[in-house]
Parts: structure tokens; C-alpha cells; sequence
């Protein structure tokens, strides 16, 4: 499954007003993977998702998913493939009911209704709010306007889902069940997040960004447990790996 | 701030009226942008001294807004805020057409009132119409017919980004105008010193969320057109629908119904 690479190599980017966001950013993600991109503010997490989906194009270096360079041409093609969830879920759900909010993308690729529809009432189940189908978007909780917009790119059938700190604003329920259904997901999975407990459980993989390049790449326990490696990226140890507040017993959590 | 709120609150309303599930509701579409267009070109065709024979046009909005159960005071306030302007178009013609054109038992009224009464019925009728229209269609079904009709896709586009955004930026003057309120000393209202910052930062912020959501749109397959789905067949209850409506405004357009009316009953009373 070639096609579902993603390769970023040497990627350069100055936003207009001079700030280099990105400054080489060299990674390969294969078919299937789970990985974090952390990083503390400014690091470029969110630049480099927004290049991955072609809303920003690089000065330099280019970006390949599979064989397909992410050029302005090849838009449509690499939109088709890789679904983006942004960090603000009312970016993303701009539609009188949730059901038009999710048949939005499938519409564009001008599928037939009854196609639509039947993507529609998959991706909300697969999300589990099928039952708000009709309701206007603007007054669901946080986390169900989370899971409308991730339905929003599941019904594009996507083979890899970009999130950009999909746990901010919910509740504890709402991450987990959040972090459960992300789970079940067998898409390559790209997901940039403060929330590094999340990252723990969810991604194998951890790249962690500073200043706009990639200070490692490797096994997430791995990196996220190195304490000294953390602090100096500006991060923190998820607090699962970190000590209990209480009787001082190490490590919490568990794969 | 709740003046704010509650805007937002009243511009989705049409939206969610536009769900209910009436009569009216289930009528295609297609047939209700027509009655509509229909019931506007009727409005207009009337000449201004017109004033009794557009009376019974009142009907058609009061019959669609009982059966689609919408609410009328909140039609009507919305209705208020075009008021301004349908005065200022009127507001010379009793000043300056003074000849008397009807005479009433305990008053003269002049043709400069006949019509600004008339422009003030018209545009209340055609307002009324319109928004009763939206409440019971949806600004996408509205598109979808639109589509249908060969209207050119930039102006579809265009009215629907423009409805939408609407909210977009009600939104962000909310939370502007909350996150001031909250640090100035004044009970109410923005200081006029205040207003250009707070413009000018709207402005920015608006266009910012206007981008954030145009990239959504565009990583979801978005080119310039906006596809509202398919849209049912018209059935022969809508056909009779359009039917009925256009048989009725045609002998108001016609017939003098008051007038024919009131020669009626004063020939009964004789």
C-alpha cells in the first residue's frame, strides 16, 4: 500500500511577515501509522498539517503522499486521501444540520444521493451521534461538535486522517470516549497535540518539533519518557509516565 | 450582550423554522420560490394610487404563515427593521402630491398619502414574503432551485457565503464586544473613541475565521461550487398549490375585490 505514504523532505516555510515556521523538516510516515507530532507553541505543528492537506504550499522541500507531490494541481487527488480535522471544530461545521455539514465533502465529489446519504449515516455512526443528524450544528456540546467534525472527514473516506489538537476544550468523558473511537481507526493516523497522555495512548510514533525541525523521531514511550529530552524541547512528561502526586509510586500508566 | 446573542440566536432561527415539518414545509421547493416570485411581480405591477386593490394580497402571507406555524411576531419584528426605509422612500410624497384623492365621511385623503400608504403596504407584503419564504424553505433549498433555474453559480454562491458568513460575524462582534464591555467602566454602549480599533480589529479577526473556514471547505473537495443536494420531483399536489395561488392573485390583480366587494354590500343595503 505504497499509496498511503506520506514523505516530507526538506520542508521550508516563511509565513509573510518573516517568521520561519519551518526550517527542513525531513519525515516518512508509512501506511497504518499512528504518529504524534509534538512540540511546544510555535514549534510549526499547525504549519506542517496545513501543508500535509495543500493549504499552504512550501518555499522549499516538497511533500509527497504516495507517489503524488502536493501541488496545486494535484489538489483534489491528495484532498480525496487525506481528511484534515481542524483544531476548531466550528471551522468545520458551517451547515444548517449536521447531516448537510457531513454530505458536504461527499457532495463535492458530485456522488450520487443515495451515496451520500449512506456515507452520511456511516461516518455518524462510526462517530456515534447518528442520532443529531438533523440538528443544527451550532447547538451540539463540544464533544459532539468534535465527533461531527471528524464525521465530517471520515465520509470522505480518507486513507489518512490529519488532526490538529482534536482533545482541546472536551470534557474527561469526552476525550476518552474521544481517544476509544480514534482508536478503533485504521487509517494512518497524523495527530499534532499538547495532550501528550493522548499521544501515549494513541500514537506509536512521536515526532516531537522545535523551532521548525525535528529535534527526534521514534517510538513514542521511548521519547516521551525521557525526561531530560522533554525539558528541553519546552515539554512536559505526560503525566501518566510522571510519578503519582500522592505515595510517589512511579508510572501510572500502562500499554 | 444579550442584544448580541440573541441576534445570533434570531438570524438561525429562519434556519431552524425552515426544519419544521408542515404542510407548507413539504410543498416542493421550486413551487414556493415561484409563488413567491409571482406574488412579488403582482405586488410591483400595481400602480402607486393602488392602495384597495392590494388589500386582499394581505391573504397570502397570513394563510402561509398559520399553516406553517411560524411565528408571526418574530416575522414582524424582523420586518420592523426594513421600516426606516420604506418611510424614507415615502416620506415626501404626502408633502408634495396634495391634490385630494379619496374622500372619506370624517376625513380627505390626498394622492401623496394614497401612495406612501401604498409603498408601505407593498413593502411590508414583499418583506413579509420574502423572510416567510426562507422560514419555510431553507437558504439551501432556496440555492437548489436557484441551481434548477439557471440563476449563474456566482450569485448562488455568493448568497449563500454571504448567509453564512453572516453568522460568522455576528459571532465574532459578540465576543469583541463582550471582552470590552468586561474591562470598560461604561454601562453601556462603545465609546466613540473606542470604535476604530474595534472595527479594524473585527474586521481582521472576521477575515482570519472566514479564511480558517474556507480552507475546511476547500480540504473537503470545495472549487466554487456548492452542491445543496438533490432536490425531489414536483408533485401534482404542489402543481395545484402554484395553481390555486396564481388563479387567486391574477383576480386580485384584475378584479378590484374591495371595491367589488363594498358595491356588493352597499347595493344590498340600498
Amino acid at each position: 500500500m505504497s499509496h498511503h505514504i506520506v514523505l516530507v523532505n526538506n520542508l521550508k516555510y516563511m509565513y509573510p511577515d518573516g517568521w520561519q515556521a519551518l526550517n527542513g523538516v525531513n519525515f516518512e510516515i508509512l501506511h497504518g501509522e499512528s504518529v504524534g507530532i509534538v512540540g511546544a507553541n510555535g514549534a510549526g505543528k499547525s504549519t506542517l498539517l496545513m501543508h500535509l492537506v495543500g493549504v499552504l504550499f512550501p518555499n522549499e522541500g516538497e511533500i509527497r503522499v504516495g507517489e503524488v507531490p502536493v501541488i496545486k494541481k494535484t489538489l483534489p487527488l491528495i484532498r480525496q486521501s487525506v481528511g484534515m480535522v481542524f483544531q476548531d471544530p466550528d471551522d468545520q461545521l458551517f451547515m444548517t444540520t449536521v447531516y448537510d455539514d457531513v454530505a458536504f465533502g461527499p457532495r463535492n465529489y458530485k456522488l450520487p444521493e443515495e451515496e451520500v446519504e449512506k456515507r452520511v449515516r456511516s461516518a455518524l455512526e462510526t462517530v456515534g451521534i447518528i442520532h443529531l443528524i438533523n440538528r443544527p450544528p451550532y447547538k451540539l456540546s463540544g464533544g459532539e461538535k468534535r465527533a461531527a467534525a471528524i464525521a465530517t472527514v471520515l465520509a470522505m473516506q480518507p486513507d489518512i486522517l490529519v488532526m490538529d489538537e482534536p482533545s482541546t476544550a472536551l470534557d474527561p468523558k469526552s476525550r476518552r470516549r474521544l481517544i476509544a473511537l480514534l482508536r478503533r481507526f485504521t487509517h494512518t493516523k497524523i495527530i499534532a497535540s499538547h495532550d501528550l497522555d493522548m499521544v501515549l495512548e494513541l500514537c506509536e510514533r512521536t515526532i516531537i518539533l522545535q523551532k521548525g525541525k525535528v529535534i527526534i523521531d521514534g517510538p513514542t514511550g521511548k521519547i516521551l519518557a525521557d525526561e531530560v529530552l522533554m525539558e528541553k524541547c519546552g515539554l512536559e512528561m505526560p503525566l501518566g509516565l510522571q510519578g503519582c502526586p500522592v505515595c510517589g509510586a512511579k508510572k501510572l500508566y500502562k500499554r | 450582550m444579550s442584544n448580541m446573542t440573541t441576534s445570533l440566536y434570531n438570524i438561525r432561527l429562519l434556519d431552524e423554522l425552515a426544519e419544521k415539518k408542515t404542510i407548507i414545509h413539504n410543498i416542493h421547493p421550486l413551487i414556493k420560490v415561484l409563488t413567491t416570485v409571482l406574488y412579488l411581480i403582482i405586488i410591483v405591477s400595481f400602480n402607486k394610487y393602488e392602495l384597495s386593490e392590494l388589500l386582499p394580497l394581505i391573504f397570502y402571507p397570513i394563510i402561509v404563515i398559520a399553516l406553517a406555524d411560524l411565528p408571526l411576531m418574530i416575522l414582524l419584528k424582523r420586518m420592523l427593521i426594513a421600516f426606516p426605509l420604506l418611510i424614507g422612500i415615502g416620506l415626501f410624497n404626502p408633502l408634495f402630491d396634495r391634490s385630494t384623492m379619496v374622500e372619506l365621511p370624517w376625513m380627505q385623503l390626498s394622492g401623496g398619502w394614497v401612495s406612501f400608504l401604498s409603498i408601505l403596504l407593498k413593502g411590508v407584503l414583499t418583506i413579509l414574503a420574502a423572510l416567510v419564504l426562507i422560514a419555510t424553505t431553507g437558504i439551501t433549498r432556496i440555492a437548489a432551485v436557484l441551481g434548477m433555474l439557471r440563476v449563474p453559480r456566482i450569485f448562488i454562491l455568493q448568497l449563500l457565503l454571504t448567509y453564512r458568513y453572516i453568522s460568522v460575524l455576528v459571532e465574532e462582534v459578540g465576543r469583541t464586544v463582550r471582552a470590552y464591555a468586561l474591562r470598560s467602566r461604561r454601562e453601556k454602549g462603545i465609546s466613540f473613541s473606542d470604535w476604530g480599533p474595534l472595527i479594524g480589529h473585527l474586521l481582521l479577526r472576521t477575515i482570519e475565521r472566514a479564511q480558517r473556514v474556507y480552507h475546511s471547505m476547500c480540504c473537503r473537495g470545495f472549487t466554487g461550487a456548492y452542491h445543496t443536494g438533490s432536490v425531489s420531483r414536483v408533485r401534482t399536489g404542489d402543481v395545484f398549490y402554484f395553481a390555486g395561488w396564481g388563479i387567486y392573485f391574477m383576480v386580485v390583480r384584475f378584479i378590484n375585490i374591495p371595491a367589488t366587494l363594498g358595491s356588493l354590500i352597499t347595493g344590498v343595503v340600498r
